[in-house]
């Protein structure tokens, strides 16, 4: 777990974060620019320095009242927005300027990361010959040979365009399945945070207005996030079996089967399903005739206007939550209330990895 | 040919230079780092004090030189109690004056090429485990090799050019302060043209073969491929 209590006074600026993080899976600290992501990164990695607070990642103090462990003594991987790599080494060099200061690393945890992030065909490359996303490649193997207890990730997709983002986004994938480390993830990208976050920490003007896992945070009315048009829900499922003839697949999660189109994804994999509240429409009896496939009976939690005209509707299925954004009229004549026995028909499903 | 005095002066001119220019860098560096990263409000007043030699006459430098390493003032006295004594007139005198006089030539370069290192560089290597004196050597340094030649070859060049700062503190004497420079001035002065030939334009000639060297050396290394062995 990692426990931090740090208030840190800038010019005109001041972080005062507070959390609990779990000590495995990606957090992504989201927030706008200038609310302090950054800043909480590098406090936590002793490159900003408090006055006075508390941090402890697993096992490891590194910061009371009256002790600050300094940066090159903290265990940890760092990986900057525009990776960092020292242009006076190549890529072995950058790698080995970790391996000749880190004593006892064995080979087959170093041929481990190499393999994790296929370093091998980069190591005689000099830093001007990479790309963008072979960059953060060699980056991210960098900041993990030094065996870290905490891996910390600043917007490492913002300096790519597209292309290179789809590059790294499997590697990212396969930090998160590998890795047993924590891992905090700075971005304000939603596409970034829905892909790989588990739990979402939430920052505005340096001070953390909510933390938790990752649909929590996206459903919870205490949070912005569920405020909007925009807002979507995210849970996981696993594909148990396909349809031929109509090339479909289906996914369990614990409140019934989806139904969608098969991308040959294997049986047993897991998926990450996100359903934006705008193809949530809700019904008081289950439709017979109609050309939507994923109807799910529901429970209204929750109700909450958005502008004049729409509400939004937190329900749950079988203890999955999910949003509805439908207009005031609809939910008015529906005669919806907490506690309100519905269906809900899902229109479209994207599928994240 | 070239006489006895002559040669001596040759011999007296590249050791001061390159002792001088030994002390300079390990003098030159700290302080150039120092500057280069410090926020401290008064720091232009170091900055201004390293670049008097710049626009000072080497004749006033010379002078308050000789008023404070001088046999009559405090500094030999203390140094006469510690069993020394005044430094004025010897090749020591020769090495501190050529010390501040070129001073400027190499913290200068050395601490423009510092200030282009960026922070991030050396908080990637905390990150990574080196420790300060660690990363300096290591990440500042390396990034800073350009000021180190320039540095170096300024100070050089700079040490085995002078001529107002030797005379006043080193008194010309063959073999323990007589330079170059002086030796060049005396056969002028000696209407004896031809030796003020031979070593001037072997001064001209070694001075233009140094700087194709640094050209050549300092693209051939921005090109080349260094490794973190």
């Amino acid at each position: 777990m990692i426990e931090c209590q740090l208030k840190i006074k800038l010019e005109g600026f001041t972080l005062d974060a507070k959390f609990t993080t779990p000590d495995k899976g990606i957090t992504v600290i989201f927030g706008p620019s200038g609310s302090g992501k950054t800043t909480l990164l590098r406090a936590i990695a002793g490159l900003e320095k408090s006055d006075s607070g508390f941090l402890k990642v697993g096992d490891s103090i590194w910061q009371t009242d009256d002790n600050f462990v300094p940066t090159h003594k903290r265990q940890i991987g760092y990986v900057f927005q525009d990776a960092g790599l020292f242009d006076h080494l190549d890529v072995s060099g950058n790698l080995n300027y970790v391996t000749k200061r880190k004593t006892g690393l064995k080979k087959v945890f170093i041929d481990s990361i190499y393999t994790l992030l296929d370093i091998e065909s980069l190591l005689n490359r000099r830093i001007g010959q990479l790309s963008g996303g072979e960059k953060q490649r060699v980056a991210i193997a960098r900041a993990l040979l030094t065996n870290p207890k905490i891996l910390l990730l600043d917007e490492p997709l913002s300096a790519l365009d597209l292309k290179r983002k789809n590059e790294i986004l499997p590697y990212l994938d396969s930090l998160h399945n590998q890795l047993e480390i924590p891992i905090l993830y700075v971005t304000h990208s939603q596409d970034e945070t829905s892909r790989l976050a588990d739990h979402i920490m939430l920052i505005e003007d340096g001070k953390i207005i909510g933390n938790g896992p990752i649909n929590e945070m996206l459903t919870s009315f205490d949070m912005p996030l569920s405020h909007s048009g925009d807002a979507i829900s995210i849970f996981e499922a696993r594909v148990i079996s396909r349809d031929t003839d109509f090339n479909l697949m289906h996914l369990e999660f614990n409140g019934g089967q989806f139904i969608v189109p098969d991308n040959a994804l294997p049986i047993d994999s897991l998926v990450r399903i996100r359903v934006a509240a705008r193809d949530v429409s809700i019904t008081k009896k289950k439709q017979a005739d109609t050309s939507i496939l994923n109807i799910f009976p529901a429970v209204v939690e929750e109700i909450v206007p958005e502008g004049n005209a729409q509400v939004i509707v937190q329900l749950t299925l079988n203890g999955v939550v999910l949003l509805a954004c439908l207009t005031r009229k609809s939910s008015a004549s529906l005669k919806l209330y907490k506690g309100s026995s519905v269906f809900v028909q899902v229109k479209s499903v994207a599928i994240l990895n | 040919m070239l006489s006895e005095t002559d040669i001596s002066a040759i011999s007296v001119t590249i050791k001061l230079a390159l002792l001088s220019t030994a002390i300079l860098i390990a003098i030159g560096t700290p302080l150039a780092w120092w500057l280069s990263q410090t926020k401290f409000k008064f720091k232009v007043v170091f900055e201004a004090i390293i670049a008097l030699p710049l626009i000072l006459p080497p004749t006033v430098l010379g002078f308050y030189l000789l008023m404070t390493l001088g046999s009559n003032s405090p500094l030999a006295g203390v140094l006469e109690y510690f069993g020394g004594g005044s430094i004025a007139f010897t090749f020591s005198g020769l090495v501190v004056g050529s010390v501040i006089y070129s001073l400027p030539f190499v913290v200068q370069p050395l601490q423009n090429s510092f200030s282009t290192v960026r922070s991030e560089s050396l908080e990637v290597a905390a990150t990574l485990g080196a420790s300060n004196i660690d990363r300096f050597f290591t990440v500042a340094v390396p990034l800073a090799r350009s000021g180190f030649i320039t540095a170096t070859v300024l100070g050089f060049a700079h040490t085995v050019g002078e001529f107002g700062v030797v005379l006043m503190i080193g008194g010309n004497i063959p073999g323990e302060t007589g330079v170059l420079s002086i030796a060049i001035y005396d056969h002028v002065e000696a209407m004896d043209y031809s030796q003020a030939h031979l070593l001037a334009g072997g001064l001209l000639v070694a001075s233009f073969i140094m700087l194709i060297f640094v050209y050549l050396f300092n693209r051939h290394f921005s090109v080349m491929r260094s490794r973190d062995w």
